[in-house]
């Protein structure tokens, strides 16, 4: 770009700013994947370190980021401790709300009168806030791991269904006209051809559903806990302790990112078919387009 | 046109499919639509039969009548001799859209009709590779469809409805979606294929260019409602080449074609 300006231009010795913010992004994607979000966080750290020291903010309101740091490594086994048990509420809410997701997904497509009744239904509890219910759990199943199961599911499940009945449903009709000629079942059309259809679908649900379980067991150590990252926010929130709040803030961001991506491998495992997945081994297609 | 003779007495040949007086509407809250009205059509053991007509006479409707994934709300459809309630045995289907799975590799989509019925996978699997091999597919078994061209898709297709060997074989609009080049292309082998093993064909197409060369007769349909004008009898010699369609006779029986949907207004030319 410089080299251009410099054989047409009159002025070749003045740099303009312009330049100097195109070079960023110009080289920007040269960088490494992993470095690049190293960067980018690493970046954000320091900003909030500066701005704390510069516009001197209270540590009881925003503490500095080294403050932070230092505090999570304080006593980490007891900070572990706290973040492993929301870590598995929220897995065992997960799994709960897939496995049951995917059954009334299944119940609803392939029966008029549980469409009517049933998808109805959830729809109606779905508009109800769960946070509102959350207190009522804590009443049938006692202050254990249960409640906040229970919450994480239920948040969890309506995406679950809703977008594994789309996948079910969006079969491409000729393909159930192509089933039906060859003699096949209602059951081994459901398993041999809708179900692997709506996966990519379950996928989409199940991203979104893993962060909504991570809500609904913080909000289940909310209402009655003595264990988890919920907990801890509520026991520093009542000792004024924000440096601990943050850390724990922190730590769900941590937990909410790992456990978004353990869903995204797994999808890479499961649909390497599929059009999302294709690019990351595009030159096959390539390859065989010339071969014929 | 002396050598489009209508046929006028079928019973002198096999009849393997028979559609007799068969009409379809379809309800819908916007009013009735009549597809077919009286359809009477014979489809002999070993023919190759196309039915061409516009868009939306009800050709599409007419397969899927025959091939029992549609009830006719008149008539009867009656395939080996037994009235149609269902998809009949024996059949093979092959729709415009390749509707191929994508999560699984060519060989598992040509093998998918074993996993539906109560067959052992092992003893179709050399039949499969024979299949692919035939059209050109050897050494792609293992590809998944997304590797493959449109052209090489529709051939999986292909081959899917033949694992079993069927009898008869539904074609509606195959190489409707393919570019020219690809379709002379399967033309050829299709014709290839049905002159090793004489399968009865009814083939769906609106290119009268593809019906001539591949039948053995060729219906033509009107739309609204949808009904059969005239069948013609194609007296070409096979193998046909795809020269063959530079020739005068061929020319005549698809002028003849023209001249039909001409007098049907299908064409709104204006000079």
């Amino acid at each position: 770009m410089t080299d251009a300006t410099k054989s047409t231009a009159p002025e070749p010795t003045t740099l303009r700013a312009g330049d100097l913010l195109s070079a960023i992004p110009r080289n920007w994607y040269k960088l490494n994947r992993g470095f690049r979000v190293a960067i980018v966080l690493m970046s954000t750290i320091v900003l909030w370190e500066v701005s704390v020291i510069v516009f001197d903010v209270k540590e009881f309101l925003v503490p500095r980021p080294t403050v932070v740091g230092a505090m999570m490594f304080d006593d980490p086994l007891w900070m572990l401790e706290h973040t492993w048990h929301t870590f598995y509420e929220t897995i065992i809410g997960f799994v709960l709300a897939v496995v049951f997701g995917v059954i009334l997904a299944i119940l609803i497509v392939s029966s008029r009168f549980l469409e009517e009744t049933l998808y109805i239904l959830l729809v109606t509890l779905n508009s109800v806030p769960k946070v509102a219910v959350a207190p009522l759990f804590v009443v049938w199943m006692g202050t254990g791991l249960s409640p906040k199961v229970a919450i994480a599911a239920m948040i969890a499940i309506f995406v679950i269904v809703i977008d594994m009945v789309l996948g079910l449903r969006s079969v491409d009709p000729e393909m159930i006209d192509l089933a039906r000629s060859m003699k096949a079942s209602k059951m081994k059309t459901l398993f041999k051809i809708r179900f692997p259809h709506a996966l990519p679908n379950l996928f989409a649900g199940m991203k979104v559903a893993i962060t909504l379980a991570l809500i609904g067991s913080i909000v289940g150590e909310f209402v009655a806990s003595d264990k988890g990252l919920g907990y801890v926010i509520l026991v520093a929130q009542g000792q004024f302790d924000t440096p601990q709040m943050f850390v724990s803030i922190v730590l769900l961001a941590i937990l909410g990112t790992v456990l978004f991506f353990l869903v995204d491998l797994a999808e890479k495992f499961v649909l390497p078919w599929h059009v999302s997945r294709r690019q990351e081994e595009g030159g096959a297609d390539a390859k065989i387009a010339g071969a014929h | 046109m002396s050598d489009a003779a209508i046929i006028t007495d079928p019973k002198s040949a096999n009849v393997y499919a028979e559609l007799e007086g068969v009409g379809k509407i379809f309800w819908s809250r916007r009013g009735d639509v009549e597809a077919l009205r009286s359809v009477d059509l014979q489809i002999r053991t070993g023919e190759f039969l196309s039915v061409v007509g516009p868009s939306g006479c009800g050709k599409s409707t007419m397969l899927k009548c025959v091939g029992g994934l549609e009830p006719v709300t008149a008539g009867v459809v009656r395939v080996g001799g037994e009235p149609v309630s269902g998809p009949p045995d024996n059949l093979g289907i092959v729709f415009q859209r390749d509707v191929l799975l994508d999560w699984r590799s060519v060989i598992d989509n040509v093998l998918i009709s074993v996993e539906f019925g109560a067959g052992n996978r092992k003893d179709f699997e050399s039949r499969a590779d024979d299949l692919l091999r035939l059209f050109g597919l050897d050494g792609f078994q293992n590809r998944y469809p997304w590797e493959l061209s449109g052209g090489m898709r529709q051939r999986v297709a292909i081959a899917r409805a033949l694992l079993n060997d069927p009898v008869f074989l539904l074609m509606d609009e195959p190489f409707g979606a393919l570019d020219a080049l690809t379709r002379d292309e399967l033309n050829i082998e299709l014709q290839r294929i049905w002159n090793e093993t004489k399968k009865t064909v009814m083939f769906i197409t609106h290119s009268i260019a593809e019906a001539v060369f591949l039948s053995d007769r060729v219906a033509v349909m009107k739309k609204e409602p949808g009904e059969i004008v005239e069948i013609l009898e194609i007296d070409l010699p096979r193998p046909r080449r795809l020269a063959i369609r530079e020739t005068p006779e061929f020319g005549a029986y698809a002028q003849r074609i023209r001249e039909i949907f001409e007098q049907l207004g299908v064409y709104k030319e204006k000079v």
